[in-house]
């Protein structure tokens, strides 16, 4: 088996020998409820599609996905498991995907595991199960992007509790960027390239478009290059913690 | 008898502590070193850049020709790493925590499964095979430790304090698999107990402050002492005729 895969079926299988994996589905299944009937107004709308659902996944992410990665690498640094696996035949760079990977996979199980969701507005109307699928693949796409940033934080710090906080406060960042509080902060001494390059950063913006039905390949891309960007800084800090 | 680690002008610096300031020597396959020194002397921070998991600040580790620093998958390959406290993923059972060494090693086939069988006899861990490893007590830990280090038959193996925390049989169970498994390996094991040295140890090596004082076999440390006391010896050689030897 190669390593990378080694890693992966590892951490995907650790997931479910504690109870970490089930109080997560169960928190995200219960928040999705709660967000789409009662604040998304799923039935009121009187539409058959799933916008009231799909519409609040950012903000759950926000708090949900740091609850996952915080302990990605901060918990084996705090054990001192980093050091065995440091000292495995495995390369940095397949620890940090494998983990990475595995924790995207888990993520995909819960997000599958909302399809009662479906179900239902498929019952009560029907929706286009072509914008569905977008927006499911949209939310997975993202999920990855809340991760990539997690996973990376959490190598910094043994502290489960700082990789939350820190990584909570950087995704509210990016999912905020294209919004005033944030551009605000930038306007009248950066350069207006500067300011549209951070406005185009914004999760919010990708996502949204997504959930519309449209997947326009700019939005993968940009997802994808996140994901690549914050792994590859993983890497270097857990090389840099090395020679330290 | 063939070169398995040479060590050459290792140094290792924290910040403004020089925690290993330039310590040189080689181990040939068949050869069990006996690491000794105080502690915070160096011990551990050295067997983590042989083993690969710290890079050195200066000098040069080569393990079965391979360069830690160039070549550092081989080297890994090629090494059985107990690390001091013997981590591991606490939430897996021992019998899962094989599984994935075995996998991430890349034994494969019918090989696989006799291997860890063969293993889980060797360091007698079959009734607590199903445990997970968190609910163990220190001393198995310690053996489940042992047994990830040898799983792939590796021919240099560096155990940090393997028999720590282990009750008086058990320690002489590890003992007598070190000698046993020593004919065609290279094994570093660092300890305090320096009965152990001459016990299992064909050489010895001291360090204290980073700095590598003792280089020779164990009955060559023993003549240090006036008394032909191991502990005496030690004495001598760690505080350099600072202290008095207590009779």
């Amino acid at each position: 088996m190669n390593t990378l895969l080694a890693i992966f079926k590892r951490e995907f299988t650790s997931y479910f020998v504690t109870p970490v994996a089930y109080v997560f589905i169960v928190i995200f299944l219960f928040m999705t409820g709660i967000f789409t009937f009662y604040l998304g107004a799923f039935y009121e709308s009187n539409q058959a599609d799933l916008q009231p659902f799909f519409r609040f996944h950012p903000w759950l992410y926000l708090f949900l996905i740091p609850a996952i990665s915080m302990r990605l690498w901060s918990d084996e640094r705090k054990s001192g498991s980093i050091e065995l696996l440091m000292t495995l035949p495995v390369s940095i760079t397949d620890a940090v995907v494998g983990k990475f990977l595995a924790a995207w996979l888990f993520t995909a199980v819960t997000l599958l595991l909302t399809f009662p969701m479906w179900i239902t507005v498929n019952y009560l109307g029907e929706p286009d199960n072509t914008v569905i699928l977008a927006s499911y693949l949209g939310s997975l796409i993202m999920a990855g992007g809340f991760l990539s940033i997690g996973s990376c934080i959490s190598a910094f710090t043994k502290s489960q509790v700082i990789a939350f906080v820190i990584s909570v406060v950087i995704s509210f960042m990016f999912i905020l960027s294209g919004f005033p509080m944030v551009l605000d902060f930038f306007q009248g001494w950066a350069p207006q390239a500067l300011i549209d390059a951070i406005a185009s950063f914004s999760f919010l913006t990708h996502f949204t478009s997504i959930t519309k039905g449209v997947i326009d390949i700019r939005d993968i891309i940009y997802f994808t290059a996140l994901i690549c960007f914050w792994l590859y800084i993983n890497v270097v800090v857990i090389e840099t913690k090395k020679a330290s | 008898m063939s070169e398995a680690i040479k060590v050459q002008a290792l140094k290792k610096s924290f910040g403004h502590i020089h925690a290993v300031k330039g310590v040189s020597f080689d181990v040939q396959h068949g050869e069990v070193l006996g690491f000794l020194g105080p502690n915070g002397a160096g011990k551990s921070t050295t067997m983590k850049m042989i083993t690969g998991f710290l890079e050195p600040s200066a000098g040069t580790v080569i393990v079965n020709g391979h360069d830690v620093l160039e070549n550092p998958l081989e080297v890994k390959k090629s090494i059985g790493y107990l690390p001091e406290g013997a981590p591991a993923y606490g939430e897996m059972t021992v019998r899962s925590f094989l599984n994935f060494i075995a996998d991430v090693r890349q034994l494969s086939g019918s090989q696989r499964k006799k291997r860890i069988d063969e293993v889980i006899e060797l360091i007698n861990i079959d009734n607590v095979i199903d445990q997970s490893i968190e609910t163990l007590s220190k001393g198995y830990k310690r053996r489940v430790g042992l047994a990830q280090a040898i799983l792939h038959d590796p021919n240099v193996l560096i155990l940090d304090e393997p028999t720590d925390g282990l009750d008086p049989n058990q320690k002489h169970e590890v003992r007598k698999l070190i000698q046993d498994m020593a004919q065609d390996k290279a094994i570093v094991i660092s300890t305090h107990i320096l009965e152990e040295v001459d016990a299992v140890c064909s050489r010895a090596i001291i360090i204290a402050k980073g700095e590598l004082l003792f280089n020779s076999t164990p009955s060559e440390l023993i003549d240090k002492a006036d008394d032909k006391n191991i502990d005496h010896a030690f004495r001598i050689i760690t505080t350099q005729g600072q202290a008095e030897v207590l009779s």
